[in-house]
């Protein structure tokens, strides 16, 4: 979920920039040296993961995952999905310069805010209680990415009304998927190495 | 799944033998009075330039294509919507909604805009091995973390698309056909999940195998980054037409 460069106002990207810089800057700051091997390695993984199309009706989506990348990294994911970023561009040429700030802004701040309000429920040791709060978890950081997407063409001029609203409603399928994978992972994970959820959440 | 390599950073053009620090200011000169554009006259010479960059480093024509049609899904989809909230004077209507001359004019402004950053990344950007972009980046002052961060998680993506790609296989081998249901979901989810495992157990065997040869926290760029003469005359080239486009801009 990007919005293109050269489409939003200068107060937008600014607000953006601002809040990624932040973000990324307190995500360097708890990053520990001995962490990066696995901070850069999970993040591949979850390039990786961006890149899987899954069967929606008669179309695909692909993931987005950006509520799991907060659960596993914590504040890491705003340097995660900046790097990320800047793959997608030099692999795809997605994006572009000016608005790298608000993409990083609009995926991380909500997977950072979901994982660790949901933190509770994330490390429970029953399957239901994990499974609910990954569901809440990946499909409230994507429900949110939208509505921080729509904000940003909204912020940007009345033009970009209907625009933002058609964003939002072709996520709300998107948002729904995004909950079902994330708890059956969550579910997973609790099973089979708590200590991948556990690093960042604790 | 697309493919994860850069067959655009590889190249022996006038651009490919541009100092990659030079190309990465190039591209913040030429960004910013692009993004800010509020004419269209500055955002066709925006175009223009960023094309004849592109035309400078010889991509190949065909992935350029491509690339450039899934950039205008976006603008198409703008199109679409922008002229129906727009204020202004209407050509047609929908239903109850107005498409304006205004919003078209919009539309286009942002189309011309968007395609010109997609040629100047792909020309600037595209054009330097993520290796490079890495030591380039910390060259010019970025955080050292950043630039780590980034560089193993691109020498890691080929790597973990392997495994991912195994672990598919292995599902599929066993009759798994992806479809709209639970359990199509919930087989991803748990590939995805034995996927982020095998990159922990990875990530620990990585870092001790670092620690052996005597990592210290510091890493050796071993791209050799010289800023010549030619990367003078791109910068102030790219300052000469950063300065164009604000003029014209004004003039307008």
């Amino acid at each position: 979920m990007h919005i293109s460069e050269g489409v939003l106002s200068a107060p937008v990207l600014l607000a953006g920039a601002a809040v990624a810089a932040a973000g990324v800057a307190i995500g360097l700051k708890r990053l520990q040296h001995e962490r990066i091997p696995q901070t850069a390695i999970l993040s591949s993984a979850f390039f990786v993961a961006s890149l899987i199309h899954v069967p929606v009706g008669f179309t695909s989506a692909h993931l987005i995952l950006n509520g799991l990348l907060g659960a596993v990294l914590g504040w890491a994911a705003f340097p995660a999905i900046l790097v990320a970023l800047l793959l997608q561009a030099v692999l795809f040429q997605f994006g572009g310069l000016t608005v790298l700030g608000v993409n990083t802004a609009t995926m991380a701040l909500p997977a950072v805010a979901c994982a660790w309000a949901l933190r509770p429920l994330l490390l429970s040791q029953r399957n239901g209680r994990a499974a609910l709060g990954g569901f809440l978890c990946g499909s409230l950081s994507v429900f949110l990415s939208g509505i921080l997407v729509a904000a940003a063409l909204i912020g940007t001029g009345e033009a970009f009304q209907q625009a933002a609203l058609a964003i939002f409603l072709a996520n709300l399928p998107v948002t729904v998927i995004e909950g079902l994978v994330t708890a059956a992972t969550v579910v997973f994970l609790q099973r089979v190495k708590p200590e991948i959820l556990s690093s960042a959440l604790t | 799944m697309p493919g994860l390599d850069t067959p655009l950073s590889q190249g022996r053009s006038l651009v490919h033998r541009l100092d990659p620090r030079a190309r990465l200011l190039g591209l913040v000169l030429f960004s910013l009075p692009v993004a800010l554009a509020g004419s269209l006259r500055t955002a066709l010479l925006g175009l223009v330039l960023a094309a004849l960059l592109l035309a400078l480093a010889r991509p190949p024509a065909g992935l350029v294509l491509r690339r450039l049609a899934a950039v205008n899904l976006f603008t198409a989809f703008l199109w679409v919507f922008v002229p129906l909230s727009a204020p202004g004077q209407a050509l047609f209507h929908l239903g109850p909604l107005a498409y304006t001359r205004e919003g078209a004019a919009l539309a286009l402004l942002l189309t011309l805009k968007t395609n010109a950053a997609f040629l100047a990344v792909t020309a600037l950007v595209a054009s330097i091995a993520p290796p490079e972009l890495g030591c380039a980046l910390q060259a010019l002052g970025l955080p050292e973390k950043l630039c780590h961060l980034l560089l193993m998680t691109h020498r890691y993506l080929f790597v973990i698309q392997r495994e991912y790609l195994r672990l598919l296989t292995s599902a599929r081998a066993r009759g798994f056909a992806p479809r709209t249901n639970g359990h199509t979901y919930r087989t991803y989810a748990w590939l995805l999940g034995m996927l982020l495992v095998k990159s922990w157990d990875r990530a620990e065997r990585v870092h001790q195998a670092m620690l052996c040869r005597g990592f210290k926290g510091k890493f050796y760029c071993l791209a050799d980054l010289r800023y010549q003469t030619a990367d003078a005359l791109f910068l102030g080239a790219a300052l000469l037409a950063s300065a164009a486009m604000i003029l014209v801009g004004r003039a307008a």
